[in-house]
C-alpha cells in the first residue's frame, strides 16, 4: 500500500437511494483519506431528504488542494453504486473509458417500476451495460451479505470494504477501524468490521 | 466524524460547510444561536445544539425566521454575540425586522447566515438572499471553501462589532452541504454577564434606546457604517487573486463559484491566460481593489449564482471610472455566457470560458459517448415520493376520496413540507394540491377562495399545513379566515415534528433545542380558542377521514381538521412494523377486472410492487413499513394485515 494517488485529484462517486447510508459511506471513506493526510472535498446531493430519490456524493481526493464539490462530466475515476441502475445513471454522466465501477447488485425499484409504468432491466443487461462503460466492473451482493450479518443497512460498509479490496486507494481494515471507533457506539463496531472484511474479500479474491 | 466536543484546537477534520460555519461561530465565542430549520441551513444549529449548555450557549429553534432574528438581536442588545440562521426565503420572512434592525444598529456581534439554494435542490424557489444585503444596507460576506466558511463566520462577529451593525453571511447548498478539511481553532472561554444598557441619551446608539429613529440621522449613520466596512474590505484576506499579471480574461467570482471557475480553467489548461479575482466581501464592494484588477484585463467574466449581483455592481463601478479603466467587454448573466437560472458547475463555467477564449473543452471519446447513449436508456427514472408508511399518503388519499364524493370539483391549497409532494405526479391520485407558495400561504389562499361564492365560485377549498408550518405562518392567515367568516376546511397534517428537515423541535412539542422540558402550544386548543369547530382524526383511519371531511365540507365558515399520525421516519417508529402485510394472490384481480391496479398505479406506496409476470401485486417486505393502510384501499380485499409479532 502506498500513500500516493493514481491521479490527483482522484474522483469518486458514491451513488444510491435515500436511506441506503450513502452519506455515511462517503464520510467514512473520506475520513480515512483525511487520516492519510489528503485534502478531501465531498459534494453531496441529498436535496429534499430525497424521499425515494437518488442520492449522490462526489468525493475529490487530492494531495494538494480543495476541488469543486461537483466532479466535471466524464471525470469519475471510481464509481461505487449502492443500487445497480444508479451505476448506469452515474456512468452516463461521469463515466469514461478508464473508470472502475463497483455495483451492489440488490435492486431498489423506482416508483415508476413499482407501478408497472417502467420496466427494471434484468441483472444481465445491467451487468453488460456497466461492463461496457467501465475499464473494470465488480458486482457485489452487498445487501445480501449485510442481511446475513443481520442488518441490510450494512450494505454500504460492505461496499466500502470492496473499495479497499480494489487496491486503488491507500485504505485498509486498520484505518477503517480507527475511523469507526471514533464515531460509532462500541456495539456497532464489530458488525461494521465484519461487513468491511466481507466486501474487501469479495473484490480482492479475484 | 461530525464536529463534537472531543476535537481539539489544531485538529484537521473533515467538516461540512455548515459545520464549519458553526465552528467559526463557536470560535467567535457566540452565546446565542437561533434559527428556523430549512434545507440547506439546518445543520448549523443542529451542530451547535451539541455544544449547548445553560449559561454558556443558548440554542433555539424559533417558530419562524423573523422571530429567530428578533431573539438573536435581543442577544446582541444584551451584550451576547449572537448568530441567526435561515434558508434563503427565510430572509424574506425576517426582512421587515431586518430593515429596522439595520437602521437601529446592534451592540455585541450579530451575524445573520443565509443558505441559498441555487438550482432549488431542496426548495420551491431560487430566491437570492444577497440582494437583501444591498436592500437593507448591511455588509455581506461569502465564503468560497470550508476553511474560509469557518474563518468568515468567526470574523463576521468582529466586523459586526466594529461597525455596530448586523452582518450577513451567505452560503449556498454546494458549500453548506459539501465537506472539506478544516483545521480547528481555539474556543474562547470569556465569562459573560448579559445586560441591556438602555438608559443613555436617545442620540447615543451605544447606551440609549435601540431604535431606527430619528430615521434620516440613523440612516446616514448606517451608510457611514457601510463605508467603514468597505474600507476594511479593501485589505481583507477573503479577497484574493490567482493567475498571471495581465490575464487575457479576468474572472470575478465568489462562493462555490470560485471552485467551479478554478476547475474550469484547469480543465481548459488555460492557467496562463485566465486570472481569477475571488471576492469574499461582496457588499459593499472593495472598489479600489477591484479597480486595480480590472485595469489588468479587457475581458471580464463574472461567475455567480443566481442573479447578476456582482455583475451589476461591477458594471456601475466601471461606468463611474470609465476614464481611468477604459472600455471593457463583459461576459456574465446579461449576455447569457453564464445561465441566469439554475446552479452552476465546472462544466458550465468551462463552456463559458472556452467560448470566450475559443478553446474546446475536452469531452469523453465519441465512441464512449455513443455507448452511453445506447446503454443508459435502460435505466428507468427515479421519482421522489412519500416514504413507505407515510401518514401524508394516507391523508391525501382520504382527502382525495372525500373530494371525489363531494363532486364539486374541490381542490387542495398545498404548503411547504414533505406534503408538498402532493402537488407532484400529475398522473396519480395525489395530484390534488393545486397551489404551492410560501410557508403558510395555503391558508391565506383558501381564506380568499372561501369568500368567492357571491361571484359564483362553487368549488370547496381545502388548505393543508404541517404542524411546524402551522406555528410558522399559518396562524395569522387562519385568524383572518375566521374573522372574515371565509368558507374553508383547514387541515393540519400533524406528524409530530419538522420531518422534512430532520425532526427539529417546534412549539407543539414539550422539549426544546436545549433539551429542556417546556410548555407546548396545543394546535387543537389554539384553533378552538378562535371559536371554530375542531375535529381530530388519524389519517390511517380512511373511512373516518373521508366521512369527517365530507361532513365538514357541507358546513359553513372555517372548519379545522387535525390529522395526527407520526412520520414514518420518526425515531419512535423506525424499524417497527405494526402489521405484517401480504397480498392474497387468489383475490388480487390485477388488470383483469375493475380495480385497474389502484394499489400500485394510483396509491403508489413503494412497499407495493406490481409483478409483471404474475400480473399480481405483491408486498416488498424490506421496504414496507407495515402501516396497513393499503389493505383499506384494495377493492377486492386482497391485501392482508396481521398484527406483527412484538420484537
Ligand atoms: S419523512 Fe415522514 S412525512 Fe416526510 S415523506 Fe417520509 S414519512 Fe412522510
Ligand atoms: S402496509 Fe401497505 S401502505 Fe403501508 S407501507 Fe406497507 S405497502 Fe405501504
Amino acid at each position: 500500500m502506498t500513500d500516493m494517488l493514481l491521479k490527483d485529484p482522484y474522483n469518486i462517486v458514491i451513488t444510491g437511494i435515500g436511506g441506503q447510508g450513502n452519506v455515511l459511506a462517503s464520510r467514512l471513506l473520506s475520513n480515512m483519506l483525511v487520516k492519510r493526510g489528503f485534502k478531501v472535498t465531498i459534494g453531496e446531493t441529498f436535496g429534499m431528504s430525497q424521499r425515494g430519490g437518488s442520492v449522490m456524493s462526489h468525493i475529490r481526493v487530492s494531495a494538494k488542494s480543495v476541488w469543486s464539490p461537483q466532479i466535471p462530466k466524464g471525470g469519475a475515476d471510481l464509481v461505487v453504486a449502492l443500487e445497480p441502475i444508479e451505476a448506469i445513471r452515474v456512468l452516463a454522466a461521469y463515466g469514461n473509458p478508464a473508470v472502475r465501477t463497483l455495483v451492489n447488485v440488490r435492486a431498489i425499484y423506482p416508483v415508476g417500476v413499482i407501478t408497472g409504468e417502467d420496466e427494471y432491466p434484468s441483472e444481465e443487461k445491467i451487468r453488460e451495460a456497466v461492463a461496457a462503460l467501465s475499464a473494470q466492473a465488480e458486482f457485489i451482493p452487498a445487501t445480501d451479505e449485510a442481511v446475513r450479518l443481520g442488518n441490510p443497512i450494512l450494505g454500504n460498509i460492505v461496499m466500502i470494504g470492496a473499495v479497499a479490496g480494489l487496491g486503488v486507494l491507500p485504505i485498509d481494515a486498520e484505518l477503517f477501524e480507527s475511523v469507526i471507533r471514533e464515531g460509532m457506539a462500541a456495539a456497532r463496531v464489530e458488525p461494521n468490521l465484519r461487513a468491511f472484511a466481507i466486501g474487501r474479500a469479495a473484490v480482492a479474491r479475484k | 466524524m461530525p464536529l463534537d466536543r472531543k476535537q481539539r484546537e489544531g485538529d484537521e477534520v473533515l467538516l461540512m460547510g455548515n459545520e464549519a460555519i458553526a465552528r467559526g461561530a463557536l470560535e467567535a465565542g457566540i452565546r446565542v444561536a437561533v434559527a428556523y430549520p430549512g434545507t440547506p441551513s439546518s445543520e448549523i444549529i443542529e451542530t451547535l445544539s451539541r455544544f449547548a449548555e445553560t449559561g454558556k450557549l443558548y440554542v433555539e429553534w424559533s417558530s419562524n425566521e423573523k422571530v429567530a432574528l428578533e431573539v438573536a438581536a435581543a442577544g446582541s442588545f444584551a451584550g451576547l454575540r449572537s448568530l441567526c440562521v435561515m434558508k434563503q426565503n427565510g430572509v424574506n420572512v425576517a426582512s421587515d425586522f431586518l430593515l429596522h434592525l439595520g437602521g437601529s444598529g446592534t451592540r455585541a456581534g450579530l451575524v445573520l447566515v443565509s443558505c441559498d439554494d441555487p438550482g432549488a435542490l431542496s426548495s420551491v424557489n431560487e430566491g437570492e438572499s444577497r440582494h437583501f444585503a444591498r436592500l437593507m444596507e448591511i455588509p455581506l460576506l461569502e465564503p468560497a471553501d470550508f476553511t474560509e466558511a469557518k474563518e468568515i463566520a468567526r470574523w463576521a462577529f468582529e466586523l459586526s462589532e466594529a461597525i455596530h451593525n448586523v452582518v450577513m453571511v451567505r452560503s449556498v447548498t454546494r458549500m453548506s452541504h459539501a465537506s472539506g478539511n478544516v483545521v480547528l481553532g481555539a474556543l474562547p472561554d470569556r465569562p459573560v454577564k448579559a445586560a441591556f444598557v438602555c438608559d443613555g441619551p436617545v442620540s447615543d446608539p451605544d447606551t440609549g434606546p435601540v431604535i431606527s429613529t430619528p430615521v434620516v440621522a440613523k440612516h446616514r449613520l448606517q451608510q457611514e457604517k457601510l463605508r467603514r466596512a468597505a474600507s476594511l474590505f479593501e485589505e481583507s484576506p477573503f479577497n484574493r487573486y490567482e493567475g498571471p499579471e495581465s490575464p487575457e480574461l479576468l474572472i470575478v467570482t465568489s462562493s462555490a463559484c470560485l471552485l467551479y471557475s478554478r476547475e474550469a480553467v484547469t480543465i481548459l489548461n488555460a492557467q496562463n491566460r485566465v486570472g481569477i479575482l475571488k471576492l469574499g466581501t461582496t457588499f459593499p464592494l472593495p472598489q479600489e481593489l477591484i479597480a486595480r484588477h480590472l485595469r489588468t484585463a479587457d475581458k471580464i467574466l463574472i461567475v455567480e449564482e443566481v442573479l447578476p449581483f456582482l455583475e451589476e455592481q461591477i458594471k456601475i463601478l466601471v461606468a463611474e471610472r470609465a476614464g481611468e479603466l477604459g472600455i471593457k467587454t463583459f461576459f456574465g448573466k446579461n449576455d447569457s455566457a453564464i445561465p441566469m437560472v439554475g446552479e452552476l458547475n465546472p462544466d458550465l463555467v468551462a463552456a463559458a470560458v472556452g467560448r470566450i477564449l475559443k478553446i474546446d473543452p475536452p469531452t469523453v471519446p465519441a465512441e464512449y459517448a455513443e455507448k452511453v447513449r445506447e446503454l443508459s436508456a435502460i435505466a428507468p427514472k427515479r421519482e421522489q415520493t412519500f416514504c413507505p408508511g407515510c401518514p401524508h399518503r394516507a391523508s391525501f388519499w382520504g382527502i382525495r376520496e372525500a373530494l371525489m364524493r363531494d363532486g364539486r370539483n374541490g381542490f387542495v391549497c398545498g404548503d411547504i413540507g414533505c406534503y408538498a409532494m402532493a402537488s407532484l405526479f400529475p398522473a396519480t391520485g395525489y395530484h390534488i394540491s393545486r397551489t404551492m407558495h410560501s410557508m403558510g400561504s395555503a391558508t391565506g389562499l383558501a381564506s380568499g377562495f372561501g369568500k368567492f361564492k357571491p361571484f359564483g365560485m362553487e368549488q370547496p377549498a381545502i388548505a393543508v399545513c404541517g404542524d411546524s408550518t402551522f406555528y410558522h405562518a399559518a396562524i395569522p392567515a387562519l385568524i383572518n379566515a375566521v374573522h372574515q367568516n371565509s368558507e374553508m376546511v383547514f387541515i393540519v397534517l400533524d406528524n409530530g415534528g419538522t420531518a422534512m428537515t430532520g425532526f427539529q423541535s417546534h412549539p407543539g412539542l414539550d422539549v426544546n433545542a436545549m433539551g429542556e422540558k417546556v410548555p407546548l402550544v396545543d394546535i387543537a386548543a389554539l384553533c378552538a380558542s378562535m371559536g371554530v369547530p375542531v375535529s381530530t382524526g388519524d389519517p390511517f383511519d380512511l373511512a373516518g377521514t373521508r366521512e369527517t371531511l365530507n361532513r365538514l365540507m357541507e358546513e359553513p365558515g372555517v372548519k379545522v381538521l387535525i390529522l395526527k399520525q407520526a412520520c414514518a421516519l420518526a425515531p419512535e417508529k423506525k424499524g417497527k412494523k405494526k402489521y405484517k402485510v401480504s397480498v392474497d394472490e387468489a383475490l388480487c384481480r390485477g388488470d383483469a377486472c375493475g380495480c385497474n391496479r389502484i394499489c400500485t398505479r394510483i396509491f403508489r406506496c413503494p412497499g407495493l410492487l406490481w409483478n409483471r409476470k404474475k400480473k399480481k401485486a405483491e408486498v416488498d417486505e424490506v421496504i414496507c413499513a407495515g402501516c396497513g393502510f393499503c389493505a383499506k384501499i384494495c377493492p377486492a380485499g386482497a391485501i392482508r394485515c396481521e398484527e406483527a409479532a412484538k420484537p
